[in-house]
């Protein structure tokens, strides 16, 4: 559901909660009302205290009416309710037409106005509807006091929802660590021991700190358990930390994956490394964007299968662009490696002014389907997204696919022949020109596959390709050619790695870092991490 | 630039084997031998290209070295060059220099020439630069920046150009010479280097017969002063000029011996003729 | 007839102005130094507006800019032309060059930037109380040239090293270069490496005590640029034409031949790439005062990409071919970005497919056919 149609769900349910309730003034005990309304001090804060422990949820539209200023007084004994020129008097339930001259508004100075919130709050709590009870929460966790803490400690004791347990939990933990009884507070330290939010770490080192050079936290038992409760939420914060970075990784290797393996099998195959490989990348990313629209346009409640189309779309449209170049430009230029270098790179330039031209130079807009959005929480705070799942699940078809076609089938076998003995393949029969076509359509075909991932997770532009383009050639050149295995090992470690330098360097840094690293591996071994040794295989 | 191998070995005299300056002396033949592999073995992939091989080849000889496709024959060259590091085994070149520590250019200086079995020769330089570029010299960078081609140079270039009969054809490019020709230019390049050791890959392969008997000719002329290795596959070319034959077989030495010989042996004419 | 291949009376001894100048390519000397050193100076300075003869401050800065992609042009040459390496990432070093000297010229803006500080503008943005270590020094002319050499020499010559030492060739050779150009531009995109970002180094107001901008000291770059590529181009003669060059043409056709021959190509590799690092380098210290302004883009991967193309247009292993070659494709460019900006990519994409087809020896393959 998205964000919009959520709030105006809630807004529904709190009015559906609130209006009934609007007219049942009389649930709420006139003593009360009066307390509230006319005592001092002292009488409001047991008034509220009461209504709060007694989770009279009937008395919230009054409460709130308080908080709004809606409640004006007259004399010592009556009270209104006052709604545009509407009051009505709350101790009969009649209504009052006009509203006598004499009325005054009642005091409700900050600390009253603090306390009545948190009595809002709370009460809220113990509605039926999950999202009120996370707002309520939520408010709570800015600051609560003691008076709200028995109705926190009752709504923790039904509450069935984690999320909102949690955060009840660490307000009542934050309010018990400011009572005056050590043992309270040791017995709220331990508890946050259970937590696995950011948070607790913060209230904690409060807990820990020096204000003027004493401690803050007077009792040593409770200091060294709050140390041992912040060790033990910090490994626990550090585990899903862990976690969520090697996911991180493996989803960026699983990107480099497909970006990287047809670059891999057109160059291990022809000696070909194509700068224009972006750009196939970039048409297939291109290519799922106008399926995007065709559906929006002519199909939009099968919107959500709409990636069904987009994928052979974008692999063939990628293949026959590729297998187009290859049979116009690159087949003039085997052997030469370097003027293949050039010519492709001036392919590419071409391409991208092509794009510019048809679809403008600005990014275009392609939407997720629905069930792509979201993620599944496997720890607090560590939300893994559908979108990446589901492009590492694509990436691993698609590997097992191309090694299936590499080894069972009888194309596999002829581009298998052909990059390791050309000559020997020719004269074995084995239509050299046609498998280089094939190939080289296959690798852009998988170019195009990736632009389609790539196109769920990022901008569609016409330079999508260029940033691209490094990346994949700094997988292939680490990962070296002639075996898939280099590609994935390669694709992934660098995922893995790029990730975890990051969180240290930011992102910068760690592509800098990379890139020096794979400078330096390539000294030590220059063929790549799985390369084909021998005579045959020159560089 | 300098690796810990022949120590003072091919010379008590300025620069070692290793910087690109010429050896003086040459190489320690005081036992004879001027080539020692022992137990060699190389592996590509799982493929045994050389399996403990064997060779010792004394200074002065003319040795053949034959055997069927894929015995190991240019795999041993490229030991003995160091394209090629062995996995296992030893291979010295003299008493004292170890030639599995060092590279191409080093052993090249150290005075091991190589022919190899594609013609290999600077296609875009003319005959004349060719040899210059391969005369024994100083070839570090600075060295070869200032040179001059003095009298001496160049008078040996023509006395090479003379041997190899391609005076007429000094100033053309190399790339339009014959098949035949390109292989005494780079056997001429091989002799610029002024090596102690030739490695001759099929050097009469692509030859007419005149050329043939003539190459035959030079190389029993060169053996004695040179040391020669002479991998080929024309019989008739090895039985004239070979004093010992070496048959190498999936890796291995099969047997050894002069021409006659090996030609009797039960082993070899199994492997030549099959069963 | 063969590319690089030098006359027999040239590779023996001879007069050494001989081997620097054939007697063949006097005329061209000439005719350049009268153009270069008195034509567009007098016509930029001497010449009243309206005159034929008068040549505007724009082209002035145009042809000078021209220039220093001539000495990248010759430079790119000398490595790939006649090494056979191709180096998709020599922007970089151009670019190190430019930045040395827009450090110097940062510094001789004095307080006459935006802010009235001490410090360049970009600096106070990012509320930058002193200059970083540095830039210690930059202020003094002779320590910045110093570093326009400094600086791209030895990346170069460590990148090398370690580059032709493992024996990488070839197509990874070109893809790591291009690996390390755009790992250098990202650097410098970073406003905390302290380079001004992405904007860069600009207004330049003064080099040498004089106003960049002034018609004198315009004219005056640009004859020092002339001289540069003049210089540049006798150098890679006497380089190409001697026995170095020789070796340098030997490990493109053939280097396992001259690996046992007993010449160590890494040495040579390493030199004629540092060289060329160098001389790129001048001429991006020469570039950035005549075009005022220095950024990151300029170690774009494409824009190291573009000088393959100006030295493969001209015409490979000619020197004089490349120096056409960037003059071609930088004027043909400037004037399609001004006439029609949306083909220039179209155009420069042709370029590069139509010339590696068609055109292996550019220009100057050209050229000897007709004038055959």
């Amino acid at each position: 559901m998205s964000l919009l149609s959520r709030l105006g769900l809630s807004l529904f349910a709190a009015a559906c909660v609130l209006v009934p309730l609007a007219g049942a003034h009389a649930a709420v005990v006139p003593d009360a009302i009066k307390d509230l309304a006319l005592g001092e001090a002292d009488a409001r804060d047991k008034a509220l205290s009461a209504i709060v422990a007694a989770g009279d949820a009937a008395a919230l539209p009054f409460l709130q009416s308080l908080l709004d200023g809606d409640i004006k007084v007259q004399g010592d004994n009556r009270v209104y309710r006052v709604t545009g020129d509407q009051a009505v008097d709350l101790l009969t339930g009649k209504a009052v037409k006009p509203l006598p001259a004499d009325v005054e508004e009642v005091v409700v100075n900050n600390r009253f106005r603090r306390a009545l919130a948190g009595a809002i709050a709370a009460l809220r709590l113990s509605s039926s509807d999950r999202a009120l009870r996370a707002a309520a929460a939520r408010a709570l966790a800015g600051g609560a006091d003691e008076n709200t803490l028995p109705a926190i400690s009752a709504a923790l004791a039904k509450e069935a929802d984690p999320e909102i347990r949690a955060s009840l939990a660490l307000t009542q933990a934050s309010i018990q660590l400011a009572s005056p009884e050590a043992a309270t507070r040791l017995a709220a330290v331990r508890a946050l021991a259970q937590s696995d939010n950011a948070a607790t770490k913060t209230l904690l080192t409060a807990l820990l700190a020096r204000r003027n050079g004493a401690f803050v936290e007077p009792d040593a038992s409770v200091r060294s358990e709050a140390a041992r409760s912040l060790r033990e939420v910090d490994s626990r914060l550090l585990k899903g930390d862990l976690v969520a970075r090697v996911f991180s990784g493996i989803s960026l290797g699983s990107i480099l994956l497909l970006a990287a393996l047809g670059l891999a099998i057109t160059y291990g195959l022809m000696g070909v490394i194509n700068m224009a490989h972006g750009e196939l990348i970039m048409v297939g990313a291109y290519a799922t964007y106008i399926v995007q629209n065709l559906f929006r346009q002519h199909w939009p409640a099968a919107f959500d299968a709409y990636l069904l189309a987009a994928i052979p779309a974008a692999f063939l449209v990628s293949a026959g662009v590729g297998m187009m170049l290859e049979r116009t430009v690159i087949r003039f230029l085997y052997g030469r490696p370097l003027e293949t270098l050039l010519a492709t790179w001036g392919l590419s330039l071409v391409l991208i002014q092509t794009v510019r031209t048809l679809f403008g130079a600005q990014n275009v807009q392609v939407e997720n389907p629905s069930w792509m959005s979201g993620g599944v929480e496997i720890m607090t705070n560590v939300v893994l997204p559908w979108s990446r799942i589901a492009i590492v699940a694509f990436s691993g078809l698609v590997l097992t696919m191309m090694w299936l076609l590499l080894t069972r089938t009888r194309l596999g076998l002829f581009v298998r022949a052909v990059t390791q003995i050309r000559p020997m393949a020719s004269a074995l029969g084995v239509p050299t020109a046609r498998v280089d076509m094939l190939a080289f359509g296959l690798g852009s075909g998988l170019a195009g596959l990736a632009g389609c991932a790539l196109s769920q997770i990022g901008n569609v532009g016409p330079d999508l390709g260029q940033s691209a383009l490094v990346d994949s050639f700094m997988v292939v050149v680490l990962g070296g050619v002639g075996q898939l295995a280099g590609t994935v090992a390669a694709a992934f470690g660098l995922g893995v790695v790029n990730k975890f330098l990051e969180a240290w360097s930011g992102a910068v840094l760690a592509k800098i870092a990379v890139l020096v690293f794979i400078v330096i591996f390539i000294q030590k071994r220059p063929r790549g991490l799985f390369a084909l040794r021998g005579r045959t295989v020159e560089a | 630039m300098t690796i810990a191998a022949a120590p003072g070995g091919g010379g008590a005299g300025a620069g070692s084997a290793t910087d690109g300056r010429p050896l003086r002396p040459g190489v320690d033949v005081s036992h004879r031998a001027i080539l020692y592999l022992e137990s060699i073995n190389v592996s590509f992939d799982g493929f045994r290209a050389l399996n403990d091989l064997s060779l010792t080849v004394d200074a002065g000889e003319l040795r053949c070295v034959i055997g069927p496709n894929g015995a190991g024959k240019t795999t041993m060259m490229d030991v003995i060059t160091g394209k090629t590091r062995p996995d296992s085994g030893t291979a010295f070149f003299g008493q004292t220099i170890d030639l599995t520590r060092l590279s191409e250019p080093q052993i090249a200086h150290a005075g091991i020439g190589r022919k190899f079995q594609k013609p290999t020769v600077f296609e875009r330089h003319s005959v004349f630069q060719n040899l210059e570029l391969a005369r024994k010299c100083d070839k570090r960078v600075w060295p070869t920046l200032t040179a001059r081609l003095d009298s001496s140079a160049g008078d040996r270039i023509l006395t090479i150009l003379d041997q190899i009969r391609l005076h007429e054809r000094a100033d053309h490019p190399a790339g339009l010479l014959s098949h035949g020709q390109k292989q005494w230019l780079e056997i001429g390049m091989l002799l610029m280097q002024e090596p102690e050791l030739l490695l001759l890959d099929e050097p009469v392969a692509g030859m007419s017969d005149d050329e043939t008997m003539r190459s035959a000719e030079l190389f029993m002329a060169l053996a004695g002063q040179y040391t020669l290795i002479v991998v080929e596959h024309d019989m008739d070319f090895v039985a004239r000029i070979a004093d010992t034959v070496t048959v190498l077989h999936e890796g291995h030495v099969l047997a050894e011996g002069s021409m006659h010989k090996i030609q009797q042996d039960e082993r070899v004419i199994e492997v030549f003729l099959g069963r | 007839m063969a590319v690089g291949f030098v006359p027999l009376h040239l590779s023996r001894r001879g007069p050494l102005l001989a081997r620097w100048t054939p007697r063949t390519a006097w005329p061209f000397y000439g005719v350049a130094a009268l153009v270069l050193f008195v034509v567009i100076p007098l016509g930029h300075l001497a010449a009243p507006a309206e005159s034929v003869w008068h040549v505007s401050s724009f082209t002035v800065t145009l042809v000078g800019k021209v220039m220093c992609y001539a000495i990248v042009a010759l430079a790119m040459d000398l490595i790939w032309g006649y090494t056979g390496i191709l180096s998709l990432g020599h922007g970089v070093f151009f670019a190190l060059g430019g930045y040395a000297m827009g450090m110097y010229l940062m510094r001789s803006i004095g307080h006459d930037g935006v802010y009235r500080s001490d410090l360049p503008d970009f600096m106070v943005f990012l509320d930058w109380k002193q200059y970083p270590w540095y830039w210690r020094f930059t202020e003094h002319f002779w320590y910045c040239a110093l570093l326009v050499v400094l600086v791209p020499g030895v990346l170069a010559f460590v990148f090398g090293f370690f580059a032709f030492r493992s024996r990488i060739k070839g197509v990874y050779f070109s893809i790591i270069t291009q690996a390390l150009t755009y790992a250098a531009m990202l650097l410098f995109f970073r406003n905390d490496t302290g380079f001004g970002g992405n904007n860069g180094f600009t207004d330049f107001k003064r080099i040498l005590g004089y106003s960049v901008t002034a018609p004198q000291t315009r004219t005056a770059l640009f004859v020092l640029t002339g001289a540069a590529l003049l210089a540049v181009l006798a150098f890679a003669r006497t380089l190409v034409a001697s026995k170095l060059g020789r070796v340098l043409t030997a490990i493109r056709d053939a280097e396992s031949r001259v690996m046992f021959s007993g010449y160590n190509p890494l040495y040579f590799k390493l030199f004629v790439w540092t060289a060329s690092a160098v001389i790129c380098g001048v001429a991006g210290a020469l570039y950035v005062p005549q075009v005022g302004i220095i950024n990151p883009s300029e170690m774009s991967p494409a824009n190291s990409i573009e000088i393959a193309i100006w030295t493969a247009v001209g015409g490979r292993g000619t020197l004089f071919g490349p120096i056409a070659g960037a003059f071609v494709v930088n004027l043909g460019k400037s004037w399609f970005t001004q006439a029609f900006p949306e083909y220039w990519l179209f155009v420069l994409g042709a370029l590069f497919i139509l010339v590696t087809l068609f055109l292996p020896h550019g220009l100057a393959g050209l050229w000897r056919r007709v004038a055959r």
